[in-house]
């Protein structure tokens, strides 16, 4: 109970300054993924002649799951840099906290409470625009909101643990191209992953994205097992719940006095 | 002593129409100070720097592999069908050395303006503002050039290189990346903090997105039309899918003096604001 308090003092923290400055990062949380789904979904899609390789659905139906999960997974992966560095380095704001009765633990609490409110309510959003224009197959597109969340988090928490041991963020670039770019692109959001050479499968298994597609699609359009749903969403929890606990120890390491 | 002080202050004997538009003072000649700086700092970072070229492959593939199995052939420049890959390639790499040059130009020039007050050590040398300018925008080039030339390797092993116009295109590159990367210095003198940079945001994403790269212009409905046709990168594009696929005419040359004023424009108002705010 104590803990949960800290930590809502922590997301406070983030909202009151979000109240604020909203304006600043409307554009890129909420304008970006509808622009993609503009672009790709009807422009590309309208050049997308046969929809045999997509199971028959259209392009504009496809996609629209899937980028919510992608969004949110990119929204995390800024969330979970710089961000954390800052409060680290350059603004501080976690070196403050915990010199008020706030443990380590607790900071990177409501850090991470933070992040999946702002997942939530991005993709909730996106959802809504992308079913006004046509891109929902049916009701099922909803479940991609929790579903994009969870993504998010499972790859958001190992970031954060990353980030917490760096000093400077030069290596970010490295995780944006190296880890972030691949995972965008080649984990079934715009094309199916059966085009891909079979020997890179296992690497796509392996990534947040995939699961969290898999997922989203899946009960967009009704055709999602239990089996499956339970066993990617046991394997997006265990992502995130090991991202937190190594964040929890280098945070300790780092701002304890 | 006193001599290099001064230096800073002599004008040129031959005071042309240049020295007319940026006032002396504003140019020391030392932009190449500038640039060995940026490969000193740099020579740690190869890795990083290298890295820039994976992105744009990154999509290449994704084209071949993805994009290209769903979409057969699309309207090229000249009416015929072309592979889908072969016509977003030469967009691909316009777009990559827009993108590149913008955000070299505002978010590094931002954090070396405002955080690592690079420019006033800078500024306390004999270079000025102009120095400055120039010698950012030529660092960013140089890193686009070597994108851009790697990029166009890789078009030429996919088999999506139709002519020996293509050849052209790392000049033309350049050229979009200086225009792009003057523009973007110039708009990073007047942001306030890294919220402003959501605007960047809101200008690259859209252009990046609507300008043609993924399908024709002919999906749109008339009046779109005629706004995308306004937009920088729109024509960037035109002139790299005309240079790679064969399709080359006249009408170049306009798209090409769209980029030259664009560039000029520009880098004068980036060193005129950029003086104002370090020098006054």
């Amino acid at each position: 109970m104590r803990t949960l308090r800290a930590s809502w003092y922590g997301f406070e923290k983030h909202w009151t300054w979000y109240r604020r400055n909203w304006r600043a990062t409307v554009v890129s949380s909420f304008l970006t993924p509808v622009l993609f789904l503009l672009a790709l979904g009807f422009g590309f899609g309208s050049q997308v002649r046969s929809t045999e390789l997509l199971g028959g659905v259209p392009y504009l139906q496809y996609l629209a799951p899937a980028l919510v999960v992608v969004t949110a997974l990119q929204g995390a992966t800024f969330e979970s840099t710089y961000a954390i560095m800052s409060a680290f380095l350059w603004q501080k704001t976690y070196i403050g906290m915990v010199a008020t009765p706030i443990t380590p633990a607790q900071v990177l609490y409501g850090q991470v409470m933070w992040i999946g409110t702002q997942l939530v309510a991005r993709s909730a959003v996106f959802v809504v625009i992308a079913a006004a224009l046509g891109a929902a197959a049916g009701p099922g597109i909803l479940w991609a909101v929790p579903f994009g969340a969870l993504a998010g988090l499972a790859f958001s928490a190992p970031l954060i643990a990353y980030s917490a041991r760096l000093d400077k963020p030069d290596s970010f670039t490295t995780v944006f191209r190296f880890v972030l770019m691949p995972m965008t692109l080649f984990t079934g959001a715009f094309f199916p992953v059966a085009q891909l050479p079979e020997w890179l499968l296992p690497v796509v298994w392996l990534t947040p994205a995939w699961h969290g597609i898999e997922l989203a699609r899946g009960a967009a359009f009704g055709t999602l097992g239990v089996l499956p749903a339970l066993g990617h969403v046991a394997y997006l929890a265990v992502l995130a719940a090991a991202g937190l606990a190594l964040g929890v120890r280098y945070f300790r390491r780092r701002l304890a006095v | 002593m006193t001599g290099t002080l001064d230096r800073r202050r002599a004008v040129p004997a031959s005071v042309g129409l240049l020295w007319r538009v940026v006032p002396p003072g504003l140019y020391g000649g030392k932009a190449s100070v500038l640039v060995e700086r940026a490969a000193v700092v740099n020579r740690r970072a190869w890795f990083v720097l290298v890295g820039g070229a994976f992105e744009p492959m990154l999509f290449l593939w994704s084209l071949g592999l993805g994009f290209g199995q769903m979409v057969t052939a699309v309207t090229g420049p000249d009416g015929q069908p072309v592979g889908y890959a072969a016509f977003v390639a030469p967009a691909l790499l316009a777009a990559s050395a827009m993108n590149g040059a913008v955000y070299d130009a505002t978010f590094n020039v931002f954090f070396k303006f405002k955080y690592l007050k690079l420019y006033d050590a800078m500024l306390a040398t004999p270079m000025g503002p102009m120095d400055i300018a120039i010698g950012e925008i030529a660092w960013a080039l140089l890193r686009g050039g070597l994108y851009s030339a790697g990029f166009l390797a890789v078009m030429l092993g996919m088999g999506l290189i139709a002519s020996p116009w293509a050849l052209l295109a790392l000049p033309v590159a350049l050229l979009v990346a200086f225009a792009f990367a003057a523009v973007g210095m110039a708009a990073t003198t007047f942001m306030r903090s890294w919220q402003d940079f959501d605007l960047v945001q809101l200008a690259v994403l859209p252009l990046f997105l609507f300008s043609t790269t993924f399908y024709p212009l002919s999906v749109y409905p008339g009046w779109v039309r005629v706004v995308v046709s306004w937009t920088p990168l729109y024509h960037a594009i035109e002139l790299m899918r005309g240079l790679t696929l064969g399709v080359v005419g006249w009408g170049m040359l306009g798209h090409l003096a769209y980029f030259a004023v664009m560039a000029a424009v520009g880098t004068v108002v980036a060193a005129r604001r950029l003086g104002k705010l370090l020098l006054d």
